[in-house]
């Protein structure tokens, strides 16, 4: 029974889960967060059975509420999706296990909403990440969106300002989405993702193609941060509320590239007339994006700004994989997508462990603390090589598929600026090392000095990370084969 | 001439009519100084769409979607769905502005003003602020 389910029980439990948080609050304080916390770890086990099943017996279909396919909403999980899934609620299980600690206000009402929202940002990500559905897309887009939205608002009065400007700039990019989706709509009659696949293949659809292309890029740009999208991006990510971070900055920003992926390689697929326009304009912003990204991370003195600006580049990364088009190239950019989100997560995991035991996130007063918080430095010295592209960390790897997929298409200029980006990346990543290991100590006080370095709940998190990049990086190989199981169809 | 203007503003005039109202939508949110008038801005950029929907389920000659005696071709019904996806639309289009309405509140509890340019100085004058209080601090540590 389970197993028949497995893809929209994946997402009611942490939504049940969210809608009961809050009574259950009431009750105990502890309840609420006891039931998100197993409902996402439950999500996860379901999505581990769900990956094994998807490599054993290929995508899985299901229809919701039996209703005929074209007509009814339909969940396909295929490969690559069921890889993300995966990812989504590993990193939403240890976020949703680390952020109670930042809760500053106790009052039973605040603190059940707060874990609500976790819970309801979690769904929204899992939707976007499952459903085969154009409009479906869209309300999960908005789930994920407003909840974010607040998760930001919580941060302080700066994080107001900038959850108010990132609403105003994301609800423009779902309004054109919208419009894209009202184009293609208008033009197939169908909302069912393989359906319009198969009835734009069909016929000459190319100038409606072409229009809600134009709507497209915007709004999906928008929402991952692309160069000349990202003004909301810097300041959101840094006054964003200390513990949900890590799932705000790591995983938010990868599901609208993906759902970008979906649209550009599975919808409207490689034999679209002007492919050619779609890749070198995606091209120039990821280059652009990856150039600009580092070089205003170089500049940043406050460590969760140099983190934000340096998320810019990494999503530029993800993109220049679509821009390439050849299944390995794309291999690449999905490999980046789920190490990214477990590198940026586990930085910023540092982060929120750095200001719970010092209070400061200024990187000048980051002196050896290696001797004070060992396992944290660990993870964000391994983090730092990952995000520089050092072997056997998953970084590396995901940049060398990204380089051998340009190297096949002979686009040399993307190789040059990937080696580029790496420098400068470089950079910034030495100076937060030589920052923690080498710079004289700052004489900070502990405000957390009982037992070890962290309370367990917070180096939970810390330890998956950790293990997670050095993991991602040495079964690469496998990592790979299986998201090739569906690139291998749809790349150029 | 006149003639085919005119009944291409009878076709296409609507969807005319949607993408100024659209266009205006974005320029007011990027124009505008005070963040009420871009909240209204944003609700008029979502309506522009819900019309575009409505305007692609339009139909002459249907009737709603109920079924009826004596009617049993699909051509004399009209599709309900765009209708039904618009009141999703809705339902979210209420939501971001509730959302929107309650940071407006918290933002002006917080400073004292909804006006873009007055925020940013008043937020420049706090973080100076901090700046120096975090200076006086260091030296009075060194001393």
């Amino acid at each position: 029974m389970i197993e028949n389910n497995l893809p929209v029980l994946i997402i009611i439990v942490p939504l049940c889960a969210a809608l009961l948080c809050l009574l259950l609050t009431g009750i105990n304080r502890h309840l609420g967060r006891a039931v998100v916390v197993l409902a996402v770890l439950a999500s996860l086990v379901m999505s581990v059975m769900q990956l094994g099943l998807v490599i054993k017996n290929g995508p899985i279909h299901y229809a919701i509420g039996n209703y005929k396919v074209p007509f009814g909403i339909e969940f396909v999980i295929d490969s690559l999706n069921a890889v993300i899934i995966v990812m989504i609620s590993t990193i939403g299980f240890i976020s949703a296990v680390y952020a109670d600690h930042f809760v500053t206000d106790r009052r039973p009402l605040l603190h059940g909403a707060y874990n609500t929202i976790i819970a309801l940002l979690i769904t929204g990500l899992l939707g976007m990440a499952s459903t085969g559905d154009v409009f479906n897309l869209y309300v999960f887009l908005e789930i994920t969106s407003l909840s974010a939205y607040c998760l930001i608002a919580l941060g302080g009065s700066r994080g107001i300002v900038s959850a108010y400007r990132y609403m105003l700039v994301g609800t423009i990019a779902a309004t054109f989405y919208l419009v894209a989706a009202a184009l293609l709509y208008g033009a197939t009659g169908t909302l069912n993702m393989d359906d319009m696949a198969k009835i734009l293949s069909s016929g000459d659809y190319d100038t409606v193609m072409l229009l809600s292309m134009c709507f497209l890029i915007p709004a999906f740009g928008i929402k991952m941060a692309l160069f000349p999208f990202h003004g909301w991006q810097p300041s959101a990510y840094t006054h964003a509320e200390a513990g949900t971070r890590p799932l705000i900055t790591g995983v938010m920003g990868k599901l609208p590239a993906y759902a970008m992926f979906r649209f550009f390689y599975c919808i409207f697929g490689t034999d679209f007339r002007y492919v050619r326009y779609l890749m070198l304009a995606l091209g120039v912003f990821s280059v652009c994006s990856m150039l600009y990204g580092s070089l205003m991370a170089m500049w940043q003195n406050d460590i969760r700004k140099m983190l934000a600006y340096s998320s810019v580049a990494q999503i530029g990364y993800i993109s220049l994989g679509f821009a390439i088009g050849t299944p390995i190239a794309l291999a690449g950019s999905f490999l980046h997508m789920i190490g990214h989100a477990f590198m940026k997560g586990g930085l910023f995991f540092c982060t929120g462990a750095i200001r719970y035991k010092f209070g400061t996130t200024d990187l000048n007063d980051f002196g050896r603390i290696y001797k004070k918080m060992p396992l944290t430095c660990g993870l964000l010295t391994v983090a730092a090589l990952s995000m520089i592209g050092i072997p056997p960390t998953a970084g590396f790897f995901s940049k060398w598929y990204l380089a051998s997929g340009a190297a096949d298409q002979h686009y040399w200029i993307y190789i040059a600026v990937l080696v580029i980006s790496s420098l400068l990346n470089a950079v910034y990543f030495f100076k937060l090392i030589e920052k923690v290991f080498i710079n004289e100590d700052a004489g900070l006080k502990d405000k957390w000095s009982r037992g070890p370095e962290l309370p367990l709940t917070m180096l939970i998190p810390i330890v998956v990370c950790f293990v997670a990049i050095l993991g991602i990086g040495l079964f690469n190989a496998k990592i790979v084969d299986v998201l090739l199981l569906t690139l291998g169809e749809v790349g150029l | 001439m006149m003639i085919t203007i005119s009944t291409f503003l009878a076709e296409k005039g609507i969807y005319l009519l949607t993408f100024i109202l659209l266009s205006l939508g974005v320029a007011g949110i990027v124009t505008c100084n005070n963040y009420m008038k871009k909240l209204i801005c944003m609700n008029i950029m979502q309506v522009a769409v819900i019309f575009l929907f409505l305007c692609l389920g339009q139909k002459s000659k249907g009737t709603i979607p109920v079924a009826v005696e004596g009617l049993e071709k699909a051509a004399d019904y009209i599709n309900p769905l765009p209708h039904g996806l618009m009141l999703t639309a809705i339902v979210v289009s209420l939501g971001t502005t509730a959302v929107g309405l309650s940071l407006l509140l918290r933002i002006r509890e917080k400073y004292g003003t909804i006006e873009e340019d007055d925020l940013l100085m008043r937020q420049e004058l706090l973080s100076m602020e901090e700046r120096q209080r975090r200076k006086q601090e260091l030296q009075r540590i060194d001393t």
